[in-house]
């Protein structure tokens, strides 16, 4: 078997490995780059945990080979914070409690940062629409909803997302990465 | 879930790809968005020794009025074409192109890419039967314009020739007097179609209709025109009756299956409401573009 050597930018930093053409980008992601916010969920496109951005276009990266994304701007999970302030979606999920098991979150997290992308302002109707390739397990989509309206809402505001790596709550550690919830 | 193992190659071009296809023959499958070829190699439904991507083939993803045609480039993916100024006066086209899969699938899968795939349940092909719409399929030896009625044959099964690509879908340009519309059951976003019902409407003098065409997706080997629908439109007022006449003719020649969208009776009684509900709303657009 034959494999092809891949380049690619992940979260700002140059990443290149030697794939076979059958190794999918979420194992590159995880596997090879050890980049294990992206989850792999349903492994047949159906729900979403997967989902990063490839030059700029929300993907399923369970349903896409890492040769086919050779050159290509990725950006993941691990890429949304700026060291320790969380980013506007992070926050807001976190503020909102719009995670419970976390399983979903980094993928609901890139969709909806694609969605706001695309569209700074939507209504409840259109972020259920955006999310609809993105299934929580614990129905908590109310939640969701409502974190992806407050970082909406922060976002168009300018606001940064307070520092909160040393927080700590009822005495209890709190990570600042919520694909640790999982 | 890992695919079979496969060889890969990323031509430059269309002439590198199709030179490719006749040095493999039978071997190769080409690869476009991938959002419905690689669920297949994950499941080992498909194994093929070369996949040949067509990420650098240039040129191929364009949309285009000409004097008498709409012309859609096969790679174009569903989302630009559903965010397309052009096709925002097509509405069928911007019903069936903003109602595939969900965002991450339209972000990246292609029109050729769906067509050429076949899949009995697929969107596309309904929208291309109900326009009569043409495929066209470039070889080395030159171009097939291909009839989407000649086209679509059994289930995954099309008239492309394994040493073809698939370049271009055409519709004719719409008239005054004519319009669109989709209509699809699925049990929940993203799935697909249980029944799809794409229907186009040209009122002619008097308001009559001067042209019908139905495509129904989801509840047969492959997805057909049903042309006894047609049948039974073409001359009549747009009215209730003739509409459910309609609905009934298509329900008729449906060959659905039992499964775990439904039983059969039930998806033939679901061919005939949204055979009803794509007429009406494609009258309505008729009416509005008069």
């Amino acid at each position: 078997m034959t494999t092809h050597h891949v380049t690619l930018n992940v979260n700002g930093e140059a990443r290149e490995a030697d794939v076979e053409p059958r190794l999918l980008l979420v194992h590159l992601l995880r596997d090879v780059f050890g980049l294990t916010g992206t989850h792999i969920g349903c492994d047949t496109s159906n729900c979403g945990a997967c989902t990063v951005h490839v030059n700029g276009e929300s993907a399923k990266s369970c349903t896409m080979l890492a040769v086919q994304a050779d050159g290509a701007e990725i950006r993941t999970i691990e890429g949304m914070a700026d060291g320790a302030n969380l980013h506007a979606l992070q926050q807001a999920f976190w503020d909102q409690h719009g995670l419970q098991c976390g399983f979903c979150t980094p993928g609901m997290i890139m969709q909806a940062a694609w969605l706001l992308d695309q569209n700074a302002d939507p209504s409840e109707e259109e972020i259920r629409a955006g999310i609809s390739g993105n299934l929580c397990r614990c129905t908590g989509y109310v939640n969701i909803v409502k974190s992806i309206q407050q970082a909406a809402g922060s976002l168009a505001a300018g606001e940064s997302a307070p520092v909160v790596a040393a927080a700590t709550t009822g005495g209890q550690e709190v990570s600042a990465e919520p694909a640790a919830a999982g | 879930m890992i695919p079979a193992p496969f060889d890969y190659v990323r031509p430059a071009d269309l002439d590198g790809a199709l030179r490719i296809l006749s040095e493999r023959e039978g071997e190769a499958k080409l690869l476009s968005g991938g959002y419905s070829l690689l669920p297949l190699l994950k499941l080992r439904l498909a194994q093929p020794a070369l996949l040949v991507d067509l990420r650098d083939v240039t040129g191929l993803d364009g949309i285009v009025e000409t004097d008498d045609e709409l012309r859609i480039g096969a790679r174009a993916t569903h989302r630009r074409i559903h965010e397309n100024e052009i096709i925002a006066r097509y509405p069928l086209l911007h019903d069936v192109s903003g109602g595939i899969g969900d965002p991450q699938v339209r972000n990246w899968g292609t029109i050729g890419g769906s067509v050429a795939h076949a899949d009995p349940a697929s969107d596309w092909p309904a929208a291309l039967l109900a326009a009569k719409a043409s495929i066209v399929c470039r070889g080395r030896g030159g171009e097939r314009v291909i009839g989407a009625r000649d086209f679509f044959l059994d289930t995954f099964t099309t008239a492309i020739e394994p040493t073809e690509v698939l370049t271009e879908v055409r519709f004719g340009r719409r008239p005054r007097g004519q319009g669109g519309a989709y209509v699809k059951l699925e049990r929940r976003v993203g799935d697909f179609a249980t029944a799809g019902v794409a229907a186009i409407v040209r009122l002619g003098d008097g308001g009559v209709i001067a042209f019908a065409g139905i495509g129904v997706t989801g509840v047969s080997p492959s997805p057909f025109a049903a042309t006894d629908a047609e049948a039974a439109l073409a001359g009549k007022m747009p009215s209730t009756e003739a509409f459910a006449a309609a609905g009934q003719a298509a329900a008729a020649m449906s060959e659905p299956v039992s499964d775990v969208r439904g039983p059969a009776d039930y998806k033939r009684a679901m061919v005939a409401e949204l055979t009803v509900r794509s007429l009406r709303t494609a009258v309505e657009r008729a009416l509005a573009n008069s």
